[in-house]
C-alpha cells in the first residue's frame, strides 16, 4: 500500500436497474489533502460517499480506505473516517452533550475519555453554552455544527463531508468553511462534495469534475482554472462540463 | 481471529448502546407504559367483567397480552421514525454491523417487554397467591419476548411510515389475542380455529404460561421454547434482510 494513498478507488461502479449512477470511476485520495468531489446534481457524488462509507454496496469495482478492503473490511475502515452526511441526522431528542456521548459510546471511546472529548468539540464547535439542549431545537447551523463534532468524535483520520454548507446562512458557512481549513491543518483528510464552487476552489488542494456519474477530470482548481483559460473554478467547470453552451442560451434569454 | 474478536466486541457493543439509548429515549415514556401494561390489563378486565369467573385462568393471557404489547410498543417510532430522519442510517456509520443495529432495535423492546412483565407477573402472583414455576416462567417469557420484538421490527421494515407500520402491527395483535387462547381456550375451538392458532407464536406463549401456573411437564415447556426459537429466526432473518434492502 502506499502510505500516502488514503483512499484508492478503482473502477468503481453503482447500477441501480436501468441506471448507472456511478460509471467505473477511478481516483487516489492522498493523505492530509482536501479532495474535492464536484458535479451536478445526479452526477452520482453522494452514491460514491456511500459507498465508500459502507452504506450501499458497489456494483462493481474496487476500494480501500487506509488499504482496508470497504467491501470486506468496512467495519474496521469506520473506525477511521467520520462521515458528515448530506442532512444532519442527529438524535432530536437527545440534547447536544447527549448526542456527542452516544456517538462515543458507538465507537468505544474509553468512559473516562467520553465527557472530556464531549465536551472540548462542544467548547471548539462554540455550543457548549447550548449543551444540554435538545437537537431539534438548534438552529440549521448549529445543527450541522454539531454533526461535524459528532463526526470527530473518535478522532478520524478521514473526514466525508456531503455537501456541508448547503442551507446554512453566510455566517454560518464562512464558519463552517474555517473549520474545515482547521481539519486539515489537523492533518486531516477530507473527501469534500460540494455545489458551490468557491468553496471548492478555496478549500481544495485538488478536484474531482463528475458528470452522469463519470469523472471527466481530476486536477488542483488553478490547473483547471489555467487549462480551461478561465478565471474562476465556476467557469472552469461549466467548460469542462459542457454546461456552458446552455448557461450562455439561458443568459441570452434574459 | 483478533480482527473477528473485535468485531464482535464492537457489535456486541453496538447493540447494548443502541438499546439503552432506545430504552431511555422512547421506551419508559407514557404512551409506551400505556400500550405495554395498561392496555393489556384494560383488556383482561373488560372480558372478566363480561364474563366473571376464575381470574387466575385469565393471568397466563395477561401475561402474554402484555409481553405481546410492550415488545412492540414504540417499535414504529424506533425504527420507523428513525429511518425517516435518517438517525437509523447515522448509526451504521458507526463500527456496528446492520445486524447488530437491528438486534439493538428488538433488544430494546425486550428489556421494556421484560419489566413490564415483571410487573404484572408478580403483581398477579402475589395478588392471587399463585404458585408458579420460576424456571418455566423464564424459558417461555425471555423466548417470547424476543420473537414479539422481532415480528415488531420485520413488520415494521416491512413499511416507510411509522402511521403504517402501527396499523399493520395491529393486525397480528389483534388477530392473535381471539385466536391463541388469550381470553378463550384453544381446546374448546372449533378444529380449523384450532389448527390456525397453532400457527400464531402467542398460542405457544399463553400455553406455556398455562403450564408454567399449572405444573406441566418440563418437556413440553422445552419444546414450546424450540417452537417459540423457531419463530424468533423466522421473523428475525427476513427482517435484517429487509433493512439492508432499505439502504440499497
Amino acid at each position: 500500500m502506499n502510505t500516502d494513498r488514503i483512499i484508492q478507488v478503482s473502477d468503481l461502479t453503482k447500477r441501480y436497474d436501468e441506471i448507472l449512477a456511478v460509471d467505473h470511476i477511478s481516483f487516489d485520495v492522498n493523505k492530509g489533502e482536501v479532495f474535492g468531489f464536484l458535479g451536478p446534481n445526479g452526477a452520482g457524488k453522494t452514491t460514491t460517499i456511500r459507498m465508500l462509507t459502507g452504506l450501499s454496496k458497489p456494483t462493481d469495482g474496487k476500494a480501500s480506505i487506509w488499504g482496508l478492503d470497504i467491501n470486506s473490511e468496512i467495519v474496521q475502515i469506520k473506525k477511521h473516517i467520520g462521515v458528515v452526511p448530506e442532512i444532519s441526522n442527529l438524535y432530536d431528542e437527545l440534547s447536544a452533550f447527549d448526542n456527542l456521548l452516544f456517538m462515543a459510546q458507538l465507537y468505544g471511546i474509553p468512559k473516562s475519555v467520553r465527557k472530556k472529548k464531549a465536551e472540548e468539540l462542544l467548547k471548539t464547535f462554540r455550543l457548549y453554552e447550548r449543551k444540554d439542549s435538545l437537537f431539534r431545537t438548534f438552529s440549521r447551523g448549529m445543527k450541522r455544527a454539531l454533526t461535524v463534532a459528532a463526526a470527530l468524535i473518535h478522532n478520524p483520520a478521514v473526514l466525508f463531508l456531503d455537501e456541508p454548507t448547503v442551507g446554512l446562512d453566510v455566517v454560518a458557512a464562512r464558519s463552517l468553511r474555517n473549520l474545515i481549513s482547521n481539519l486539515r491543518q489537523q492533518g486531516i483528510t477530507i473527501f469534500l462534495t460540494t455545489h458551490y464552487l468557491e468553496e471548492a476552489d478555496l478549500l481544495c488542494d485538488r478536484a474531482a469534475i463528475l458528470v452522469k456519474g463519470r469523472i471527466l477530470t481530476i486536477d488542483n482548481p488553478q490547473v483547471l482554472k489555467a487549462k480551461t483559460d478561465k478565471k474562476s473554478l465556476e467557469e472552469a467547470f461549466m467548460k469542462i462540463t459542457g454546461l456552458e453552451p446552455e448557461v450562455l442560451a439561458i443568459e441570452k434569454g434574459k | 481471529m483478533k480482527k473477528e474478536s473485535e468485531m464482535w466486541r464492537d457489535n456486541v457493543r453496538g447493540i447494548f448502546y443502541i438499546a439503552l439509548k432506545d430504552i431511555k429515549t422512547y421506551y419508559f415514556k407514557p404512551p409506551a407504559v400505556s400500550w405495554g401494561i395498561v392496555f393489556p390489563i384494560t383488556w383482561i378486565l373488560a372480558f372478566y367483567l363480561r364474563n366473571p369467573g376464575s381470574f387466575e385462568e385469565l393471568v397466563p393471557g395477561l401475561i402474554a397480552m402484555t409481553i405481546l404489547f410492550s415488545t412492540t410498543a414504540a417499535e414504529a417510532v424506533v425504527i420507523n421514525f428513525e429511518l425517516r430522519l435518517g438517525s437509523l442510517e447515522r448509526l451504521l456509520l458507526a463500527p456496528v454491523s446492520l445486524s447488530a443495529v437491528l438486534f439493538g432495535k428488538v433488544l430494546g423492546g425486550v428489556v421494556f417487554g421484560f419489566a413490564m412483565t415483571l410487573v404484572v407477573t408478580i403483581g398477579s402472583t402475589i395478588v392471587l397467591g399463585l404458585h408458579p414455576d420460576f424456571v418455566y416462567l423464564i424459558l417461555i417469557i425471555i423466548p417470547s419476548l424476543l420473537v414479539f420484538s422481532s415480528l415488531g421490527a420485520l413488520l415494521c421494515v416491512l413499511v416507510k411510515e411509522v402511521f403504517e407500520a402501527q396499523t399493520l402491527l395491529n393486525l397480528p395483535r389483534f388477530l392473535m389475542i381471539f385466536l391463541s387462547g388469550v381470553v378463550y381456550p384453544v381446546s374448546k375451538m372449533p378444529v380449523a380455529l384450532r389448527y390456525l392458532s397453532y400457527t400464531l407464536p402467542l398460542t405457544y406463549t399463553v400455553e406455556g404460561l398455562r403450564f408454567s401456573f399449572s405444573g406441566g411437564s418440563g418437556k413440553m415447556i422445552l419444546s414450546y421454547t424450540l417452537i417459540l426459537i423457531g419463530f424468533l429466526l423466522l421473523f428475525i432473518l427476513p427482517a435484517v434482510k429487509l433493512l439492508s434492502k432499505k439502504f440499497e
